[in-house]
């Protein structure tokens, strides 16, 4: 029991963090320690999720900044993915062009937003192609990353089998790689997920960007940090979810 | 055993370009091999034995001399030479079958013809029961087990072994070498095994080729004649141990070469 206490199961150990860390928000706002306009107590901001789903189109909003995070992150990761087998398959592009990637991946690419409104205008097209083009860096270092590291060995048994350059692709190339390119795909989505609700912030058009920017403008501080806190969970559970996918795609490649 | 060679060496060399000048890593080697013979070729670290065997598997082309398979000449690889590998080649995605299946699969075998081989191959070398585990939940010698029977799933004409039992401890090798002669008495299956291993060579072999150090020749040919079948009980007999001392006294000058030019160029 004591021990069960000491080392309690990772859920648990989650669970009692939160509800720590929400204690002492709710404790130190009530207390006075930080004024209750910037930052509500738990105890206002979580029904607030309630108004947001009543008042504020939560659903709509949800459905369509995830289709666009979705629709960046698909682009993205096809682009991204041929990009990485070119850079992979060309020694000398990839010796040329690999730490330029590298680079961009470090950039803080929601800067270029107004160019991106000039070239696709204030609508979804901007934010979903402001999302793909944060994807890309993370997808195209991954797959370089995971067709380099495939062992030897694995191409000399391909080899020996006569495999065509196709059959040694698929059978043997993709598959031995799967897992770091599946890594590159799951930080693509984060990304795309970041880059789509901040450039909705900023551009003020689509879901749950746009939807914290009305609520800080009408100085609605508990709804505000609701969909920010909304977001979050959304994003937990998605994270969540690819992990269990890519799980389960491993072990049916 | 049939005396027509079915593999042929003839003056093979190759040579490699390094920052340190040009390298001849092996050097006018000759040998013939017939069909059903098992050939292991023994040497120190660095004499060349495993690039003999990728050219004669066809992964390494450019070379000088011939290579001849039924008296074709050998570019580039084909399904008639299988290679074992040493190091870790199951495909870890795959599970026990579908590893030995695999060759089938990309040859467009139907699917009932390719598990009906793959369950005997596997049953060959003592592994029914396991086709569904993954490699990664089996033992190092089953993984290799797995690897020899995916290579034989080809029905290769000459099975190539480069060192397949060298990541294994000592027990666990005479074990499996008793699995490798009993595979080789059901299929009389054409075979060259490198090792550094010498009771291995001399309990699996009909002739062992010692090689020399850098560049690597063939110094000598030892004929073994141990009756067959033969088993790891035999490793403490006499005329086995006289095989093996025979064969140590000429490596052991070869071996010693290689450790002292070893030394010399880690002082430098």
């Amino acid at each position: 029991m004591l021990a069960t206490l000491l080392r309690p199961p990772p859920v648990i150990a989650r669970m009692v963090f939160f509800a720590v860390l929400f204690g002492v928000w709710e404790v130190a706002s009530w207390l006075g320690l930080f004024s209750r306009f910037i930052a509500p107590p738990p105890s206002e901001v979580i029904p607030s999720i309630g108004l947001l789903y009543s008042d504020n189109e939560l659903i709509t909003r949800f459905l369509r900044t995830f289709g666009e995070v979705f629709a960046a992150a698909g682009i993205g990761s096809g682009f991204g993915i041929v990009i990485g087998w070119w850079l992979h398959h060309n020694k000398t592009a990839g010796r040329a062009y690999t730490d330029w990637f590298a680079a961009i991946a470090a950039a803080p690419l929601v800067l270029l937003f107004p160019l991106f409104l000039v070239l696709f205008g204030r609508n979804a097209s901007t934010i979903i192609a402001m999302g793909a083009v944060a994807v890309l860096p993370a997808v195209i270092l991954k797959t370089k990353e995971g067709l380099d590291h495939v062992p030897t060995v694995f191409i000399h048994v391909g080899r020996t089998f006569g495999l065509t350059r196709w059959q040694q692709m698929r059978l043997i190339m993709l598959p031995a790689s799967l897992p770091t390119i599946f890594t590159g795909l799951r930080l693509g989505l984060v990304f795309a997920l970041i880059n789509v609700v901040g450039v909705e912030y900023l551009i003020g058009f689509g879901g749950m960007g746009l939807m914290i920017a009305e609520l800080g403008d009408r100085f609605e501080v508990a709804g505000m940090y609701a969909a920010i806190l909304f977001v979050v969970l959304c994003s937990a559970c998605f994270f969540w979810a690819t992990a269990r996918l890519e799980k389960w795609l491993l072990s049916t490649r | 055993m049939s005396d027509t060679p079915t593999l042929r060496i003839k003056n093979v060399s190759k040579h490699f370009e390094t920052g340190k000048g040009r390298v001849t890593a092996v050097d006018d080697v000759s040998l013939d091999i017939r069909q059903g013979e098992f050939i292991s070729i023994i040497g120190p670290s660095g004499c060349g034995k495993s690039t003999l065997m990728n050219m004669i598997g066809g992964l390494l082309t450019d070379y000088e001399g011939d290579i001849q398979l039924d008296g074709k000449k050998v570019s580039g690889c084909q399904p008639e030479i299988g290679m074992v590998f040493q190091e870790e080649s199951t495909f870890p995605w795959r599970t026990a079958i579908e590893n030995v299946t695999f060759p089938l699969e990309a040859a467009g075998l139907p699917k009932e013809k390719r598990l009906a081989r793959a369950y005997e191959l596997l049953d060959l070398v003592g592994l029914s029961g396991f086709e569904n585990h993954f490699p990664s939940e089996l033992s190092g010698g089953m993984r290799q087990r797995i690897a020899i029977a995916r290579t034989l799933a080809f029905q290769p004409r000459i099975l190539l072994m480069d060192e397949p039992f060298a990541a294994l401890d000592e027990q666990t090798r005479h074990l499996l070498g008793d699995k490798v002669v009993q595979i080789q008495n059901q299929l009389k299956q054409t075979t060259l095994l490198i090792t550094h291993n010498i009771a291995e060579a001399v309990q699996l072999s009909d002739r062992v080729l010692i090689m020399t150090f850098r560049p690597g020749r063939i110094k000598r040919v030892v004929e073994i004649n141990l009756p067959r079948p033969r088993s790891s009980e035999m490793i403490g007999s006499e005329k086995f141990s006289a095989y093996v001392a025979e064969i140590w006294a000429d490596l052991r000058q070869e071996a010693s070469k290689g450790l002292k030019e070893t030394e010399a160029a880690a002082a430098h």
